[in-house]
């Protein structure tokens, strides 16, 4: 977990800044409830994040996930319920809690008319950095994102993925306690979320910092501690990905074949397993998939439609969201844009 | 309060160095303070300045609308006038005027930014920080009038070509005035910010609002001989109020004649009584204020 920090050799001090000395969770939701006139966006939530721990809100796109990060974030007041972030209340310690936190949000706030140095120097004055203390901060957290060679550069002149990066080094510059990050790697190109999701990894190792994101990548989501599934503004289940996928506890077989309805039918006629279409295949789930496909085959009859081709696969946490809501996160997610006004903003990326 | 520096390492002893690719020291943040306040102000406020200084296209394009008042319009209705201006240039008499405009115009593009922070993002950033919201409203409005101020210098900067001379009282005045009315304007315009969310609204919005302010000013009349309905409007526009101390100072130092001023410049009065420009000053600091408290109160509320 998080390493100690440490003034100098032998004084060792578990608190860094701000008033929090208790090790208790970093943040604590408590029956958080919020509404938009009829619509209820997020339907009273509990959960805790240890501190050190990097934790996921996993859920697509109109869950409530911005929602309730906008709550913790202190930029939404909730209709219900309490939340505690670094040890304060969000509503009555607003400005506790936002000395307290970094934030990346998932469309930029950087200001494109100023230089890279420019956007984190006014946040540093904003934040009440201490002024000798900017330099060095700025250059630890620039390099740490290998920005430190183009801050003299407009932020206009950045690809989005930079543009990223210098926000997450722009939200560590005063040192939070918590990083919230939303949707962190929306709209990037594969190689630079691996870089980002690198950053995220190294700070857990660096610094004494609480790390709470929302993703609808299930492939991110692995990265987490801790993950809360989240749906239609209620959490559905929250564990570590290995126990989610563990519970699961079957592997997804997939089977190509000349005749899907014939295939299926044969399915539970032989194996007594109900298949289902998914992404296209004929889908179903066995506890032991590599032993099942030997059998599989065996039993066949040729009179079956004939198999084109097998595939092998442990739960993911597509799985895992599948099994708690009946549905994968991409129907749902084209179930909830219909809904909303997320449709807009979608397509806008 | 709590601002002593305290860099600590993270991770000193934990890691081995091959494995620290970077140390990051850990910055302490004091608890909110008035110097803290003050130094978001700042910042706020030097940004605005930061980005005008980038945008130099701006800074000439508001320049061409003064020009084209005073040397084309000004031009083409002095032969016109002549008559009635008691031998007063007419570029002289609307300048004050135009000087106005022109420190409208900038104040008021200081104030559009806060839409365009809001369309781009920008905005949460500041609304997020651990400061009062109107510390950065006030950053805002310090910031426009500044901008706007400099753009009052440059226009205050090409006065003798209409037959003002160079004189450092009246340079000041003209100046402390103008910022006085950068400041309202900006003020004003925050205000409409903080409900407008698009860019083309606002925008309609102002050129509603400063147009009519223009044209009941006096800055192209004298509002000495006026039909009553507007002699009314002119009093309840608070440009006058700029316009009117700026041209009594300017004749006072362009050697015009006792006639002409009676004639040109009657001042501005209220059931009779003869305003002075202190009193015309404190119209616009009022109105400022006012338009700033509520702005305040306007982004204090918003989430």
């Amino acid at each position: 977990m998080s390493e100690p920090t440490v003034t100098s050799p032998g004084t060792a001090s578990a608190a860094p800044s701000g008033a929090t000395s208790n090790g208790g969770s970093a943040v604590e939701v408590n029956g958080l409830v919020k509404r938009y006139g009829e619509v209820e966006a997020v339907k009273g939530i509990d959960f805790a994040v240890a501190r050190g721990e990097i934790f996921g809100f996993l859920g697509p796109n109109g869950a409530g996930k911005s929602t309730t990060i906008n709550m913790l974030c202190t930029l939404v007041r909730p209709s219900g319920g309490s939340a505690l972030v670094a040890g304060h209340d969000v509503v009555s310690e607003r400005d506790e809690v936002r000395r307290n936190i970094g934030l990346v949000f998932q469309d930029t706030t950087l200001d494109g008319y100023l230089t890279a140095e420019q956007n984190l120097r006014l946040h540093a004055e904003l934040y009440g950095v201490p002024r000798d203390a900017v330099h060095e901060r700025m250059r630890q957290v620039m390099e740490m994102v290998g920005l430190w060679d183009r801050r003299g550069s407009l932020v206009n002149t950045f690809s989005g993925g930079m543009k990223r990066r210098l926000e997450i080094a722009r939200g560590l510059l005063h040192s939070p306690r918590v990083l919230f990050l939303d949707e962190p790697t929306v709209g990037l190109d594969p190689q630079t979320r691996s870089s980002i999701w690198r950053y995220i990894r190294e700070l857990k190792a660096r610094e004494d910092i609480t790390i709470f994101l929302t993703t609808h990548y299930m492939d991110e989501a692995e990265y987490c501690d801790r993950i809360a599934i989240i749906d239609q503004g209620r959490i559905i289940v929250l564990d570590t990905p290995q126990e989610l996928k563990a519970k699961v506890g079957s592997d997804r077989v997939q089977i190509q074949t000349d005749d899907d309805q014939a295939a299926i039918a044969a399915i539970r006629e032989r194996f007594g397993i109900e298949a289902t279409m998914a992404d296209g295949v004929v889908t179903f789930g066995v506890p032991a998939g590599e032993q099942f496909v030997p059998r599989l085959f065996d039993e066949w009859d040729p009179a079956h439609p004939a198999i084109r081709s097998v595939s092998v696969a442990r739960p993911s946490l597509d799985d895992v969201f599948m099994s708690h809501t009946g549905t994968t996160i991409r129907d749902a997610e084209s179930s909830n844009d219909d809904q909303r006004r997320n449709v807009g903003r979608m397509m806008s990326r | 309060m709590a601002t002593e520096t305290s860099i600590r390492r993270a991770g000193e002893e934990a890691l081995p160095s091959s494995e620290r690719p970077h140390e990051l020291a850990r910055v302490r943040v004091p608890v909110r303070s008035a110097r803290s306040e003050l130094r978001a102000i700042k910042v706020v406020w030097k940004r605005e300045l930061i980005r005008f200084s980038r945008d130099r296209l701006r800074i000439l394009t508001s320049l061409i609308q003064p020009f084209l008042f005073l040397f084309v319009l000004g031009t083409g209705i002095s032969s016109l006038a002549a008559a009635g201006t008691h031998g007063v240039n007419f570029k002289t008499f609307i300048y004050p005027g135009i000087l106005c405009m022109a420190v409208m115009f900038t104040a008021m593009f200081s104030a559009a930014s806060i839409v365009w922070d809001r369309e781009f993002g920008f905005l949460r950033e500041m609304m997020v920080a651990p400061v009062r919201r109107s510390s950065i409203v006030l950053g805002k409005c310090f910031g426009g009038a500044t901008v706007a101020g400099f753009q009052g210098l440059l226009v205050i900067a090409i006065s003798p070509l209409v037959g003002i001379p160079y004189n450092a009282a009246l340079i000041a005045e003209l100046l402390a005035l103008a910022l006085l009315l950068a400041f309202a304007i900006t003020a004003f315009g925050v205000m409409f910010a903080a409900r407008v969310n698009q860019m083309q609204s606002f925008m309609a919005l102002m050129q509603m609002a400063i147009m009519p302010m223009f044209f009941l000013s006096g800055t192209l009349f004298s509002v000495a001989l006026l039909p009553t309905w507007l002699a009314v409007l002119n009093r309840l526009d608070p440009l006058t109020y700029a316009v009117e101390p700026m041209r009594r100072a300017i004749f006072a130092h362009a050697h015009i004649s006792a006639a002409a001023r009676r004639a040109l410049d009657p001042g501005v009065t209220w059931w009779g009584w003869h305003v002075p420009t202190a009193v015309e000053a404190a119209v616009i600091a009022v109105l400022g204020l006012a338009m700033l408290s509520i702005a305040i109160v306007e982004f204090s509320r918003a989430e």
